[in-house]
């Protein structure tokens, strides 16, 4: 009988009788197994069509053992009815009743005084006894009946190892309160099927289980270090700047340093801060007036300046090292717009590598990635660089700002940037900002009046605050952490 | 930056004011200083110890200030300098006037320097202190400062070195020469016996302290060395002094001599001294000249106190700032900051001209004195402005196309790794089967550690390195990187030329390198234009030792140019990197593409 089937009978005769008293012999009625009405029961009762109520009853049950006993008699009496008038040996015996029977008989029935010894062959089993009542093989039947049986009876049964107890369960029923005749099937997905033949006007849907997750699904990920990259490119090019060309690593320390009015002697400019380098050690072509103009003005000054009065060399400028900010790039793009008449204002940015030969730990690289802006122009101030800077970091989420004086070789005014942290609740310098010097602007040609304003941050630092990050080497070498790449929440910065 | 550790009770009394740490932080704030730390000389003890707290250190509880200062005011590197300079920010005290003491003719000390010295440390600059009271604090920090110049503007001794001497315990004149180093003998400071020079350099050579300046002099013939008349040896500069002239609480007199290889800088360190301790002097501010006597004959007169004077208009150091103020306000802004001007006249705007005291060297340009009123006015009391021109924003080319491609790729299922630029000879070459023929990689002169031996010419080393370090994750792994690598280019000034890559590497129980072509496919189709094309097939097999044989093949244009490569990453490579899957991988030249 189908479960359908199972399920409709029950349901019909529920609809004509106020309950069903016993869950066993319904299903006798039906003429299947218990279980499977149960699984019906359970699926009615779930839903409240039906309500049922346990009867659970505990019952002893004779064991494999003691179920042959029942039907073929006890180990003794089978041993005895086995013994023909004329004795058996052992082995016969054991032959044909087998070991178990055998010597679980031959014990029985030598304490029940039922079998005998011939005289000088102990071998030979002599019978006794004409008739045997065999009492053990009537309690399990009688057990398993289901009659009573005495107390005493059982614990001997139980000592024996020939019951056990079981417990067993079955139901009363009666209607409950969705009670239907005929209940629906719950569908789990819409099919081509069900639009096809019109099913799914009937349509119910079983419950869904919020809780569980969606299928996993195959996706590539971008490093968030460099996804925030490319949210502060836009914040520079809603702000008018137009990107410079960054990508050369390797910088004479000429551009890197002279051209900055960086003098020679600066701590910058030794070997346990700069990555100098073997190959090619040395830049040979440097435009021969500006750096004429460049000695000039460190040896001598010039253009209103004192200078830095000391012998300046060449041989220190030609020196070539993987560049240590981009503003070496800055430089570069500076004097080429000095070369351009007449002079256009400017906006430039770049975000890009830069190298320092220092200690490497948990927020400190070798190569990290410097953000810079600049806006070249007659007449700007300090009051213009606060400005931009404004609405360059309340674009970043920055708008409390503080600004303190600094140094930096060619800046001046020099700014340090700091912003007031809301969850560390104090203030926390963010970047470095301030105005070209006259020294490294003049040489290069551009108009006097024309003053450059910049700043530069770098991109590690707001990422791994943004992020919740301690240790940078997560996000950037060869020890990223690929689940931080996956399941990095996209950057909203500038949005 | 520079960290001045001074006393807080010491500092506050010479400020004659005392301030809660938050009132200190916000003046050095607005000064552009920066309270770094806040210790105690206990604290300091226990920590150089490893002891624990309330451990049996000795020491002072006093409260010691770490204070940040900039690199280029050498006259902020000591208690003295601080005090004052913030007393003068604060109002509470002009800028001294400092002044050469009047000597008779004929009786001012001398200094006469031989020839010889030019050839390894050709200058000398003196100066005398005369009647000084030291007290313990004052002689530490008088120490400190050296020190701190030593550090700093006399970079490491190599420039310029201070000897400072108990001038009760010489006899002038005094004589600055170059000597073969057994000739010279002395007792050194601290020391209690005579050491010929040469074998001094070998006894400092176990000094922690010392043994870092040897070399400045070590391999010259003669050592430079200064004498008084009776042959009493100063000092063997830049290493250390004698110990006959020490100076000590009890000294008086204090003669002072810096020796250097650069004029400028010992005319600082000179200056800052006597700026600095003058303050202590009998004559407050006063200091007693030297005459140096060039073995040419020519002579000079130490120290040079003279302001540096400067002529601005009031128009360039506002127009700077964005602020508006008269002549007057503007000259008590730089009062503030230690600089005295006066209004010049002038045809146009209003000008001034300015006096700069010998302890503000840093003051080069009319931008300076922008800075500076700029401080005094407040940095944070500047009206924010925008700039008025328009400009048209816009990226490089190449970075867009770069961008363009990595969402591509992203696209195509493969993770954005990062790596870096800097790695080993060992990874860029051996590692992955290579051999360097010398004249394509980028070599770093003095790498701290082996991974910052070479740039990279290759990504594919730095992928590779990143799947080992990943190589839990569950398979497939699929990840890419844009990014530079650089090679040596004699057509560029500098001599090497960034050129931008895009890799890709797939691993997995198989090598996945259908996929890692099916991804060359996609950037083929979606890079053709006019004037990048591909003819079928554009896969043109290889044999590079990194990739398995017939399972490699470069990428052409149908200009037959190559733009890249790819294969099965040889067995050998893998087991180098500790990577037990088979890999592809592929490496392309986005700049041909672009």
């Amino acid at each position: 009988m189908a479960t359908r089937d199972v399920e409709a009978g029950l349901l019909a005769h529920l609809s004509t009788n106020a309950e069903i008293a016993d869950s066993r012999s319904f299903a006798s009625s039906l003429g299947v197994p218990h279980k499977e009405l149960e699984d019906v029961i359970k699926s009615l009762s779930a839903f409240r069509i039906v309500e049922s109520a346990d009867i659970t009853k505990e019952t002893w049950v004779l064991t494999d053992e003691a179920k042959g006993y029942a039907a073929r008699g006890s180990p003794e009496v089978q041993l005895v009815a086995a013994i023909p008038p004329e004795g058996a040996s052992k082995a016969a015996l054991k032959e044909k009743l087998g070991d178990v029977v055998f010597d679980i008989g031959m014990k029985a029935a030598a304490r029940n005084k039922w079998i005998g010894f011939e005289k000088g062959n102990k071998d030979l089993v002599l019978r006794k006894v004409e008739d045997t009542k065999d009492e053990l093989q009537e309690q399990l039947k009688g057990l398993e009946n289901g009659e009573a049986v005495a107390a005493k009876v059982i614990d001997d049964l139980k000592r024996r190892k020939l019951v056990t107890k079981e417990k067993t369960i079955w139901y009363s029923l009666k209607k409950g309160p969705e009670f239907v005749l005929k209940r629906k099937t719950l569908a789990t997905d819409v099919t081509r099927e069900h639009l096809k033949s019109g099913d799914w006007k009937d349509l119910e849907f079983k419950d869904y289980n919020y809780g569980a997750l969606g299928q996993p699904i195959a996706t590539g990920s971008v490093n968030p270090l460099l996804e925030v990259r490319g949210n502060i490119e836009n914040i520079f090019i809603e702000m008018g700047f137009v990107e410079m060309p960054t990508n050369m690593f390797v910088e004479s320390s000429f551009w890197n340093f002279d051209a900055l009015f960086q003098p020679q002697q600066h701590p910058a400019r030794d070997s346990h801060d700069t990555f100098f380098l073997k190959a090619p050690a040395t830049t040979t072509q440097l435009p021969n007036d500006y750096l004429e103009k460049v000695k000039q003005i460190h040896q001598s000054g010039g253009y209103g300046s004192k200078g830095y009065g000391y012998d300046w060399k060449r041989d220190e400028a030609e020196k070539n090292l993987l560049r240590t900010h981009t503003t070496a790039v800055s430089a570069r793009m500076l004097y080429k717009l000095a070369q351009e008449k007449p002079f256009a204002p400017k906006r430039y940015y770049s975000i890009d590598r830069v190298f320092r030969n220092e200690a490497v730990d948990r927020t400190h690289l070798a190569e990290f990635h410097q953000i810079e802006g600049l806006i070249c122009d007659y007449g700007l101030t300090l009051g213009d660089l606060k400005g931009v800077l404004e609405d360059f970091f309340s674009r970043l989420g920055m708008s409390q700002l503080r600004f303190k004086p600094a140094y930096n070789p060619y800046t001046e005014p020099s700014m340090e940037i700091f912003s007031y942290h809301d969850g560390l609740k104090k203030w926390v310098e963010i970047g470095n900002s301030g105005m070209f010097r006259p020294e490294m602007l003049l040489p290069m040609g551009l108009p006097e009046g024309v003053n450059v304003i910049a700043w530069g941050l770098s991109l590690e630092r707001p990422t791994m605050i943004l992020y919740g990050i301690d240790n940078i080497r997560d996000l950037f070498g060869p020890k990223v952490d690929f689940n931080l790449i996956k399941n990095s929440p996209m950057c909203r910065l500038g949005m | 930056m520079p960290t001045v550790s001074v006393g807080r009770d010491r500092l506050f009394a010479a400020l004659r004011r005392v301030y809660t740490q938050e009132e200190f932080e916000k003046l050095c704030f607005d000064f552009g200083i920066e309270l770094d730390d806040v210790t105690t000389e206990k604290a300091i003890i226990r920590k150089e110890k490893h002891l624990e707290e309330d451990g049996g250190a000795d020491g002072d509880e006093e409260v010691i200030y770490k204070i940040e200062v900039a690199a280029n005011r050498y006259d902020l590197l000591c208690l003295e300098g601080i005090a004052r300079s913030l007393r003068i920010f604060i109002g509470t005290e002009a800028t001294p006037v400092f002044k050469l003491s009047s000597i008779p003719n004929g009786s001012m000390l001398q200094m006469h320097v031989k020839k010889e010295t030019s050839q390894i440390r050709p200058y000398i600059v003196c100066a005398v202190l005369r009647g000084v009271t030291f007290d313990e604090v004052r002689y530490n920090s008088f120490i400190d400062l050296q020190d701190k110049l030593h550090q700093n503007i006399c970079r490491k001794r190599t420039l310029v070195a201070i000897g400072t001497h108990d001038l009760d315990t010489l006899q002038g004149p005094f004589s600055y020469e170059a000597l073969p180093p057994q000739e010279i003998n002395f007792v050194p400071l601290k020391q209690e016996r005579h050491f010929t020079s040469d074998k001094l350099m070998d006894f400092y050579r176990s000094d922690m302290k010392l043994k870092k300046f040897l070399h400045i002099i070590e391999n010259s013939p003669e050592f430079p060395v200064i004498y008084d008349s009776n042959r009493t040896v100063l000092s063997l500069p830049p290493i250390i002094n004698g110990a006959h002239s020490a100076i000590t609480l009890k000294t008086r007199n204090v003669f002072i001599e810096c020796t250097a290889t650069d004029l400028t800088k010992a005319n600082i360190v000179l200056n800052t001294m006597v700026t600095m301790f003058s303050e202590y002097c009998e004559n407050k501010f006063e200091v007693e000249p030297v005459e140096v006597i060039s073995y040419d004959g020519s002579k000079a007169i130490y120290p040079d106190l003279s302001c540096y004077k400067m002529e601005a208009s009031i128009s360039e150091i506002l127009g700077r700032i964005g602020i508006s103020l008269d002549e007057t306000q503007v000259i008590s802004l730089l009062n503030k900051m230690q600089l005295q001007a006066e209004p010049c006249p002038s045809k146009g705007g209003p000008r001034i001209s300015v006096s700069v005291p010998p302890t503000r060297s840093d003051i080069l340009h009319a931008c300076d004195l922008a800075e500076d009123v700029a401080i005094a006015y407040g940095y944070n009391n500047v009206p924010k402005s925008k700039p008025k021109s328009m400009t048209i924003g816009g990226r490089q080319p190449l970075n867009r196309f770069s961008d363009k491609i990595r969402a591509e790729v992203t696209r195509a299922g493969y993770m954005e790794v990062l790596t870096f630029v800097l790695t080993s000879y060992e990874e860029n070459f051996d590692m992955i089967n290579r051999k360097d023929d010398g004249n394509k990689a980028v070599i770093i002169a003095n790498p701290r550690t082996s991974e910052f031996e070479v740039v990279r010419t290759s990504l594919m080393s730095c992928l590779l390195k990143t799947l080992k370090h990943n190589i839990d994750h569950p398979r497939p792994i699929k990840i890419f990187e844009v990014g530079d690598v650089v090679a040596l280019d004699t057509s560029r000034d500098v001599g090497a030329s960034n050129n931008r890559r895009l890799a890709a590497l797939y691993c997995s129980s198989n090598s996945g390198f259908e996929e890692i072509m099916g991804l060359v496919d996609r950037i083929v189709k979606i890079v053709r234009a006019p004037h990048i094309t591909f003819s079928h097939p554009y896969y043109v097999e290889t044999s590079e030792p990194e990739f398995f044989t017939k399972r490699q093949c470069k990428i052409v244009t149908s200009d037959g140019k190559q733009v890249g490569y790819l294969g099965i990453v040889h067995a050998e490579v893998l087991r180098k990197f500790g990577i037990p899957d088979p890999c592809t991988f592929v490496e392309i030249d986005l700049e041909a593409l672009l």
